[in-house]
């Protein structure tokens, strides 16, 4: 059963990132990025991470995703026009690195995750929900959490400074 | 029993009640609504207008349903359906009342009893906004448009105060299943205030339960914050374009955001289930409560304003009567007096949502942004903080 559940949520992840690249609609290709963040959710809650599905959903999905969606809106931007005539250069070069890239990917799965010693196994992971990660995160990875809270921050600081009216 | 039987029936039964609570909303809305405005609302069909939701359905299912050139057609067909399911969803993880035993089988009140369920309940209201935005922008026409830019930004902006005010109750509950929740605002502090969010020391919650009706009201795009459907300026914005059933599925999804919202304040804030009066008190409230009404309905009926009410209020006094001797009777009591507290307080939440419509006038857009980051989020971060600071002061 999971494994079912876990095929049919990796193919409509995979489907939706390839219409995301494929569709020239600005507002469609959010929509499938959107169909990526749910379907990643799934397999998240699938592993045991309820947390992070959970968060995924809220911050990806329900905040950035909205935002993007209320920038191409508001823009109104209508569908991509196609360029005539590619460059030479990505018709020479175009396939080659990507069968490169894919044979990169096929390789560090092959070499990392096929005869690993521990498969993953449905339902075997049970440290993802809110208290266990919340331990973890004050205690034993601290440091990256206060960095990156840092970090946050001084963005936030960036946009008021940009988006300020200037006064004179 | 088998589960799977068990969640199907379950599933069914919920189903059916919530969209036929949802039904009937509008027309206590619409009562509400006229008498607030000294009106006496719907009367014509069915005694008291109580056939009303049956004849408005019958209504939009018959219409034409109209779609214009203009529109994207996949996503102006799809937007309803995403704000109505996302919508109707959430009732799965929220529970009515405690482990019960009906027909010798052990189940809980509610569908399914997730860990995480007031996550799963906040991840499902922020997806409810692509129904509103993506409707207004596949409707390709100014006004909607206009709706569907305030919806995402409305939204946006008002889901951050929603959850920050939420996090301070869970400091005392210590947990994010809405099950726990309820459970840990049990009993009774000096034997008559009860342990509600509200009241719960060391800080009760008042302020953030008063922030979180604000948030939700925002949320759920009612007055004074329905701005992205606004009539007077935008048409009734996003669903300008929308006919018969497509436009129903809005309705369906914003009564049902109105009645989640109700029932997460309920469990948060007002101790989801747990009587507001100790020991039998609480028990014989219910009944006490529908006798009460169902003497009003008498005396009434009396002294009748309209020829039909001395026969209509009579039988609605008897059915409160009845439905009062029911809570009489001991086997039932597990099942029904949480239920009935459970319901009583949303119900009241509801009211609350209909009274406000019917007193306050809408914000300006610019008030409405200026309230969310400089009143709402700054006074949710400080309920916050001193929340912490006393359970991090009271645990030992």
């Amino acid at each position: 059963m999971s494994a079912l559940i876990f095929l049919i949520f990796a193919f409509v992840a995979i489907a939706c990132a390839i219409n995301l690249v494929v569709q020239r609609h600005p507002i469609v290709s959010a929509l499938s990025l959107v169909g990526v963040m749910c379907s990643l959710a799934v397999l998240y809650l699938l592993l045991g991470a309820e947390f992070i599905a959970a968060t995924q959903v809220i911050v990806y999905a329900g905040a950035i995703m909205v935002m993007f969606l209320f920038v191409i809106m508001l823009l109104n931007t209508g569908v991509e026009s196609k360029v005539p005539g590619k460059s030479l250069l990505s018709k020479i070069i175009g396939i080659p690195v990507f069968l490169v890239f894919v044979g990169v990917i096929a390789y560090l799965i092959q070499r990392h995750y096929v005869n690993a010693e521990a498969p993953v196994i449905f339902g075997n992971f049970t440290g993802g929900g809110p208290r266990e990660v919340g331990l973890r995160l004050f205690t034993q990875y601290l440091l990256p959490f206060e960095t990156t809270s840092i970090l946050i921050l001084i963005a936030i600081l960036g946009a008021v400074v940009l988006a300020r009216k200037e006064l004179d | 029993m088998n589960f799977l039987v068990l969640t199907l029936i379950k599933a069914a039964l919920i189903a059916g009640v919530l969209v036929t609570t949802l039904a009937y909303l509008v027309w206590v809305e619409r009562k509400v609504l006229a008498h607030i405005q000294l009106r006496v609302g719907p009367r014509r069909t069915g005694p008291h207008g109580l056939l009303q939701p049956l004849s408005d359905l019958l209504k939009l299912l018959f219409k034409e349903g109209v779609i214009p050139k203009q529109v994207n057609l996949p996503v102006f067909l799809a937007a309803p359906f995403i704000a109505v399911a996302l919508s109707l969803t959430s009732i799965a993880v929220i529970p009515f009342g405690p482990t019960v035993e009906i027909f010798g089988v052990q189940t809980q009140m509610g569908l399914a009893d997730v860990s995480i369920s007031l996550l799963i309940i906040l991840a499902l209201g922020s997806l409810s906004v692509y129904g509103i935005s993506l409707a207004g922008w596949a409707s390709n026409n100014k006004y909607s448009l206009l709706g569907g830019l305030r919806a995402s930004a409305q939204m946006i902006s008002y889901e951050l105060p929603m959850a920050v005010t939420l996090v301070a109750p869970l400091l005392l509950y210590n947990t994010l299943s809405l099950r726990e929740i309820a459970e840990a605002q049990q009993g009774f502090y000096l034997g008559v205030v009860p342990r509600w969010g509200i009241f719960q020391m060391p800080f009760p919650q008042i302020f953030s339960f008063i922030l979180f009706l604000i948030a939700a009201f925002a949320e759920t795009n009612r007055i004074p914050f329905d701005l992205p459907e606004a009539e007077n300026e935008l048409v009734s914005g996003f669903h300008t374009e929308y006919s018969s059933m497509l436009f129903a599925a809005f309705f369906t999804a914003e009564y049902g955001h109105i009645v989640t919202s109700c029932m997460i304040g309920t469990l948060i804030f007002l101790g989801g289930w747990n009587p507001l009066f100790p020991g039998i008190g609480g028990v014989v409230a219910p009944t006490v409560f529908l006798w009460f009404f169902a003497g009003i309905c008498i005396w009434h009926a009396m002294q009748p304003a309209r020829k039909l009410d001395r026969y209509t209020l009579p039988v609605i006094a008897a059915i409160l009567f009845g439905a009062g001797g029911i809570f009489l009777i001991p086997a039932v009591q597990p099942v029904l007096v949480p239920l009935f507290w459970f319901l009583v307080k949303t119900g009241f939440l509801v009211f609350t949502f209909i009274w406000v419509r019917g007193s306050l006038p809408r914000f300006r857009y610019d008030q409405l942004m200026k309230f969310a980051w400089t009143f709402m989020f700054p006074a949710a971060v400080i309920n916050l903080l001193i929340t912490a600071l006393l359970v991090a002061l009271t645990t030992k």
